[in-house]
């Protein structure tokens, strides 16, 4: 079956208005329509009526998305370009096969054993950048991969993935709420402080903590390439994980794996695999931003995160603003003692990563960071705080190469600041 | 097909990576907010006035036709490339080049967009008033050549009312400056005038001279229901004759209402049949007495409900009433042409039960909103292409509303332009001489009928 047959309702929708220019990051990037939501959903309506093929040109315009909902956002007709786009991109992963990067994702992502082997920082990490070491350290690494730039770098690892460093399951007091902790990738591998906060909080809660061993990525790096054969694999296997506790809540902190059980895997799994949707439906339901059922559960971040004087400013990850959470992390980082709150300038902005956006498209992946960083910079504080590992590891290349030395921040390690 | 060597050319002018022939760029710039969709052979991206000089010159030698286009989100097909040829994106040009806080003038670019440019203009406390619903992304060389309006043209006025001069590449190429920095000038005939909403068929704008003013100190945001679009419509000559004219003056009728209730749950008074959303701004205490005053003389209208924002936030909460209506008609049919009729404001009762007739005639839903204060009426004809004749019945509906906005002494559009959409109904509103006149003009200027041809004028 055509990809596009699962979007062509959606299709419809688009009365190109225009309003996706204000909102969209690749077209504020190009300033060219192709790489507008417009412009992409144009030319998915004409790929589905056959009169452009899926070549070069068509491939091009269809990677010029972050996936980061903007455009479904503002849009007065309510048309799913990111789900339009995944379509499209599965399409020409059908027709064209994955590329090299892609398949190496899929092949990576399916296998926890690789990434375990740190195969995880070569693959993903590794092409996303990542200069966690300063530069005039003799410790920066550079990786020959074909798609890697010259410049890349390897992230730091942490030296025990998160998942390895705790049981599965840590009983908290009777009658507290008993939580899944999906805790992703980037928790797992590189800032496993944020998985260490979560576990503190929610303990510090009461709550029953479970985090299940045989979990795997949520699969967003193989969709965002339009592999949704690896992306189904991952979910199904995901369910197994999720299923197996009776849980009142399915939380995590990453905004980019709430965003894939919350939202993608209904929509674009579900869509696919009809046999599923009952489960993948009563996954998202449960499934909540750490933040969110923190303030939920009624923390006191008076009491978890009170510590020294720090100026900090937020930075909102698209599938956490696209799901509406945007106010509960700034409430929260407000009531800790000492935190002192200025807004930057456009913090709804996305920040450029957009999964694996910035393999393909480094340079306006830099540009649009760019503009990020002078805005964090501009308010002085001495740290951005964010709600998405993902966005956290973009943001710190920007201010690295802006020769900043902001640091960069998770809004549960602030909330925990009087845990450790 | 563009020959190869005219290719060229323009790659020599403006750099070949600002021009673009794939048939994938050549799509994205086929359409508009019409959905009409006619392919250019080129889309070229200019840098600067010379640019767009050298390229006009170069067309206009060859016999080529150039479209003008600036975000492409027109309502009239204005910008469209029918018939082929270079689409020429304005884009690029996009600095403001000063903001003169002494003589209360701005000057830009036209690729600028008009929400940034307002947001520019507002850090130093001054005021660009004109606002198309689709400021957030249209630009102001879009908004010059449309004359757009939008809902606070009540007080303020359209953007030709900001307009004081232009630098614009004529389609021979040649470079002039209209109006100037002053606000008086008598000096030879008005083109400035002239250009602003010729759709950019006489020139293409690359300077804009914009006049501003203090913005106002305080506004103040009302939603006002009524029992009867009647009373509503009578509120809208009511207040004015009152000596106040509001910032704006929404309108919607009880098929917006129900649209966007069914949807968003808007919880409305039971007895609400339309509603006025009327805002004021300028000096604190003026405006405090300005809703009293609105209140006390709408109130034996039918009126069931007054609210009235406190603050900023309640503000948005009453305009987003406004703002979800476009996202609501497409429940009662999957297409729709957007009609902008206006009247005199005295005539905005007549013209709705007009429009109300036409609807029953014709068996099409149709639904009204827009900016009843300056009698500019958005009509929205609801309908599903699919179903076969319902397009066709549309289309005589149409003429129709046209024909009653003329009778009442109104005209088929306020904000939108002819482009190609109303092309047809051209002869329905100018007489013969009109069309004639203006098409001297035209000749006058585009002697090869280079710049934006196939628009405006009645074709064959």
């Amino acid at each position: 079956m055509d990809p596009l047959k699962h979007v062509e309702k959606e299709l419809k929708k688009c009365v190109k208005c225009g309003a996706c220019r204000a909102h969209c990051p690749a077209f504020a990037a190009w300033q060219r329509e192709p790489a507008a939501a417009r412009g992409k959903v144009a030319l998915a309506q004409h790929l589905m009526k056959q009169d452009i093929t899926l070549d070069d040109q068509t491939y091009l315009a269809m990677s010029k998305c972050l996936l980061c909902g903007s455009c479904v956002e503002k849009c007065p007709n309510e048309v799913p370009t990111d789900e339009i786009v995944i379509a499209a991109r599965e399409a020409l992963a059908q027709r064209r096969g994955l590329t090299t990067f892609h398949k190496a994702v899929g092949r990576v992502i399916r296998n926890r054993k690789l990434m375990n082997f740190g195969a995880f920082a070569a693959a993903i990490l590794g092409p996303l950048f990542f200069r966690k070491v300063p530069a005039t350290s003799g410790l920066r690494l550079r990786f020959p991969l074909p798609f890697v730039g010259g410049k890349r770098h390897i992230p730091q690892l942490a030296k025990k993935p998160f998942l390895n460093r705790h049981p599965e399951v840590i009983p908290g007091e009777p009658g507290k709420p008993r939580i899944v902790f999906f805790v992703g990738c980037m928790t797992n591998f590189v800032y496993t402080e944020v998985g260490e906060a979560a576990l503190a909080l929610f303990r510090h809660l009461g709550c029953t903590v479970i985090i299940p061993k045989d979990q795997q990525c949520c699969g967003l790096p193989g969709m965002s390439g339009g592999d949704l054969a690896t992306v189904r694999e991952l979910a199904e296997k995901n369910l197994a994980a999720l299923e197996k506790y009776e849980a009142d809540y399915i939380m995590t902190a990453c905004a980019t794996c709430g965003g894939a059980l919350h939202k993608f895997y209904p929509l674009v799994v579900g869509k696919r695999n009809p046999e599923l949707m009952a489960r993948l439906k009563a996954i998202a339901e449960k499934t909540v931003d750490a933040a969110q059922l923190l303030q939920q559960l009624g923390l006191h971040p008076a009491e978890t995160g009170a510590g020294e004087k720090l100026t900090i400013t937020y930075h909102d990850p698209c599938h956490l603003r696209t799901r509406g959470i945007t106010r509960q992390p700034r409430e929260l980082l407000q009531g800790a003692p000492g935190v002192e709150l200025t807004e930057m300038e456009g913090a709804d902005k996305c920040c450029g990563l957009g999964g694996t956006f910035n393999v393909y498209h480094y340079d306006t992946s830099l540009k649009i960071n760019a503009g990020k960083s002078e805005a964090i910079l501009k308010t002085g504080a001495e740290a951005v705080v964010t709600g998405c590992p993902g966005c956290m590891m973009q943001l710190s290349d920007g201010l690295k190469q802006a020769g900043a030395r902001t640091k960069v921040m998770h809004t549960l390690e602030i909330l925990a600041r009087k845990l450790h | 097909m563009l020959e190869s060597r005219i290719i060229d050319a323009l790659k020599e002018i403006v750099g070949a990576e600002n021009v673009a022939t794939e048939t994938q760029d050549l799509l994205c710039y086929s359409y508009d907010a019409t959905q009409m969709e006619f392919l250019p052979d080129v889309v070229v991206y200019p840098g600067n006035t010379e640019e767009i000089s050298r390229v006009l010159m170069l067309a206009n030698g060859e016999s080529i036709p150039v479209f003008p286009r600036g975000a492409g989100s027109g309502f009239s097909g204005g910008s469209l490339a029918k018939g082929g040829g270079i689409s020429l994106v304005t884009t690029r040009l996009n600095r403001i080049l000063r903001i003169d806080q002494e003589n209360l003038l701005a000057e830009v670019e036209p690729g600028v967009v008009t929400e940034h440019f307002q947001l520019e203009v507002e850090k130093l406390g001054l005021f660009y008033p004109p606002d198309p619903a689709s400021l957030k992304f249209s630009t102001l060389g879009g908004n010059v050549s449309e004359n757009a309006g939008g809902p606070r043209a009540v007080k303020y006025g359209v953007t030709r009312d900001f307009v004081m001069g232009l630098e614009v590449v004529l389609p021979t190429g040649e470079i002039i400056r209209t109006g100037g920095e002053t606000y008086k000038g008598v000096v030879g005939y008005d083109l400035t005038r002239l250009l602003v909403g010729s759709e950019g068929t006489l020139g293409v704008v690359t300077k804009i001279i914009f006049k501003l003013l203090p913005y106002p100190e305080a506004k103040k945001t009302m939603l006002t229901t009524f029992d009867s679009i009647d009373g509503a419509a009578r509120a809208v000559s009511t207040i004015i004759g009152n000596k106040i004219i509001p910032t704006t003056l929404e309108f919607m009728d009880y098929a917006t209402l129900q649209c966007v209730d069914r949807r968003f749950n808007l919880g409305l008074p039971v007895e609400a049949r339309a509603v006025l959303l009327i805002e004021v701004d300028g000096d604190r205490e003026l405006i405090e007495k300005q809703a009293a005053k609105i209140h006390e003389v709408i109130k034996p209208l039918g009126l069931v409900e007054f609210k009235v924002a406190k603050d900023a936030a309640e503000s948005e909460a009453l305009w987003k009433v406004r703002r979800l209506v476009s996202p609501s008609l497409r429940d009662v049919n999957p297409d729709k042409y957007n009609e902008d009729i206006v009247v005199p404001r005295s005539k905005v009762p007549d013209v709705i039960r007009r429009i109300e007739q036409i609807q029953k005639k014709y068996d099409i839903p149709i639904v009204n909103f827009g900016h009843a204060g300056d009698g500019n009426i958005h009509v929205n004809i609801m309908i599903d292409k699919a179903v076969p004749g319902m397009e066709e019945k549309a289309h005589e509906a149409i003429a129709e509303v046209f024909r009653a906005a003329l009778d009442l002494g109104g005209t088929m559009s306020g904000e939108h332009g002819v482009g190609l959409s109303k092309q047809p109904f051209i002869p329905l509103e100018l007489s013969p001489t009109q069309i004639a006149t203006m098409q001297a003009i035209k000749k006058a200027l585009d002697p090869n009928n280079i710049l934006n041809p196939g628009k405006m004028f009645p074709v064959g």
